[in-house]
């Protein structure tokens, strides 16, 4: 346990001396937010006749906001570990870990930690800095909120060591990441909500993690109770990521 | 085996798909000693020392370190052996005394790392992160983390590749002064001199095998052949093919050249001595272990 709170401890260190990263994870999200919630107010939104219903028929904002918390911990999963460990991988510095008999779970382990903490933390700034600036609805069911969260970040985390474990470099690690947080988030339902999309792009994004943990969080958040389904889902793809980076790993 | 084998490998035997390799390998490293591998690149002698290390598993054949199967339960070996990888690199932005810090943390029980920073040259580096540091700089602090908390085995990989000549010679030293502490040092290289200078007994591997092992001096004097004595003068000095240990002289043109077997120079000496001559530049070619492992091999380093 002393040597997991130390490499968790020196790779909590490590991710603060990479600026780009850190801007990105924390700021990103509150950005993205911010602009949107500029733009579409607080209000619900009246469709026209024959349009359909946007947002749930609820206050934008108060749609977005545990999407966002969702997509926080996406950037944590996606920006920062694949790269980080596609670089531990290409540089030897895992053979080395390995070397000094460091145990596997301790070397991952200590970065999913830091990944649950970035989330955990980019999904707070998102809630604060949204529940500050703006008036809206207090979140339905927080315990339902809070498992889903953790089903988030779980996924997320495996996702991101299953990236790290397969891609060829970490530029690769790194640009399949950002690519596809970039792809997810407009099809998540954290750029256009999701019951004005199209079929079509509905049924890309639900083929993509992202849209799941979104749902998953935003029905508790939002009153519509908790979503089996998609923590199902959730729980599928952590256990499906995990094992295939364990045998990726286990194979070099 | 011997009762002080603390390394013993046995028939090892690694393919890479349809290349093999480390091929019946077999050797031990008794306590204490600095024992080398050398070869040439891809001789196997990496693949040998990461089968130690716990980082390959072997096809067939045995592996023991400290009587631990090494590729099996390398988790019992954690703090008992230290190692350092060749084309190993540390996080980028990772400081020199966290480095030493977490690989303190790996071996049970405090574990004082801060004298290895003076001793390494690294003090005044203390808080550098490794991707600032020098080649030689990285390669010292590579080496330092393999000696953090004594572990009784080393291995160390191309451990002066990158040093400057000060900074090798200061690295043997330092090392000597290690295996004088008891800790058995397995020291992988292809520089003939520093396996000349620090091991006492080594390996020579060619493509896959063990094609000699000894100490060097005794490979050098059982592969060494002719000895070659030279120095100026004029005259005939074909006199001296009359000494047993003489086989024949030979001039060109102000050098004469003596070759024998054994102490060729003591006996060349004493007869010139005889005769009232005792040329200034008198001297014998002492075979090296580089010219002894072209011989063991057949090749050069490069082929």
């Amino acid at each position: 346990m002393r040597l997991f709170r130390l490499l968790t401890w020196v790779e909590v260190k490590l991710f603060l001396r990479e600026p780009l990263t850190v801007v990105f994870a924390f700021g990103f999200p509150l950005v993205m937010l911010f602009v949107l919630a500029e733009v579409f107010g607080t209000v619900p939104v009246v469709p026209d006749p024959g349009d359909p219903v946007a947002f749930r028929g609820l206050s934008p904002l108060g749609y977005y906001v545990p999407g966002y918390i969702a997509l926080a911990a996406a950037a944590a999963g996606l920006i920062m570990i694949p790269a980080h460990l596609a670089a531990y991988r290409e540089s030897g510095v895992l053979r080395r870990f390995r070397a000094a008999a460091i145990p596997a779970w301790i070397i991952f382990g200590s970065q999913v930690a830091v990944e649950a903490a970035l989330s955990l933390i980019g999904g707070a700034l998102v809630t604060v800095a949204a529940y500050a600036a703006y008036d809206i609805a207090a979140p339905v069911s927080v315990v339902g909120s809070l498992v889903a969260f953790l089903f988030i970040v779980a996924a997320f985390a495996a996702i991101g060591v299953a990236l790290g474990a397969v891609m060829p470099s970490p530029r690769a690690a790194q640009g399949a990441g950002v690519m596809l947080f970039f792809v997810m988030m407009m099809l998540s339902g954290t750029g256009p909500p999701l019951d004005v999309m199209t079929p079509l792009m509905r049924d890309i994004g639900a083929a993509l993690p992202l849209q799941h943990a979104v749902l998953a969080v935003q029905d508790p958040w939002l009153g519509f109770g908790w979503n089996w389904l998609q923590l199902g889902i959730l729980a599928g793809v952590t256990v499906v990521c995990g094992a295939l980076a364990t045998l990726a790993f286990r194979r070099q | 085996m011997t009762d002080d084998a603390v390394i013993v490998v046995q028939n090892l035997r690694k393919t890479y798909g349809s290349r093999v390799a480390v091929d019946d390998v077999s050797f031990e490293v008794r306590r204490g000693e600095i024992f080398g591998l050398l070869g040439s690149n891809g001789a196997g002698k990496t693949t040998t020392v990461e089968c130690l290390e716990g980082l390959r598993r072997p096809e067939g054949g045995a592996a023991r370190v400290l009587g631990v199967d090494a590729a099996a339960r390398p988790e019992k070996l954690r703090g008992r052996v230290g190692c350092q990888l060749q084309d190993s690199r540390l996080p980028d932005r990772l400081r020199v005394w966290e480095a030493l810090q977490l690989f303190a943390a790996t071996a049970p029980g405090r574990v004082e790392w801060e004298p290895l920073l003076a001793a390494w040259g690294l003090t005044e580096k203390r808080n550098d992160a490794f991707s600032g540091l020098s080649g030689g700089q990285r390669q010292r602090l590579l080496v330092a983390l393999s000696l953090v908390g004594d572990p009784e085995v080393v291995f160390l990989d191309e451990m002066t590749t990158g040093l400057d000549p000060g900074a090798r010679r200061t690295t043997w030293g330092l090392i000597e002064a290690v295996r004088d502490r008891g800790t058995t040092i397995v020291l992988v290289t292809h520089f003939m001199d520093e396996a000349e200078r620090l091991c006492d007994r080594v390996a020579v591997m060619d493509r896959g095998r063990i094609v000699a092992q000894d100490s060097p001096a005794a490979l050098i004097a059982a592969e060494a052949g002719a000895v070659r004595v030279t120095f100026t003068g004029d005259g005939d000095f074909g006199w001296l093919a009359e000494l047993p240990i003489v086989d024949s002289v030979t001039r060109h043109g102000a050098w004469v050249e003596v070759l024998g077997e054994g102490p060729v120079l003591n006996h060349v000496a004493a007869a010139l001595l005889e005769r009232g001559l005792a040329p200034f530049d008198l001297q014998t070619e002492r075979p090296t272990l580089e010219e002894t492992f072209l011989k063991l091999t057949g090749h050069g380093l490069e082929d």
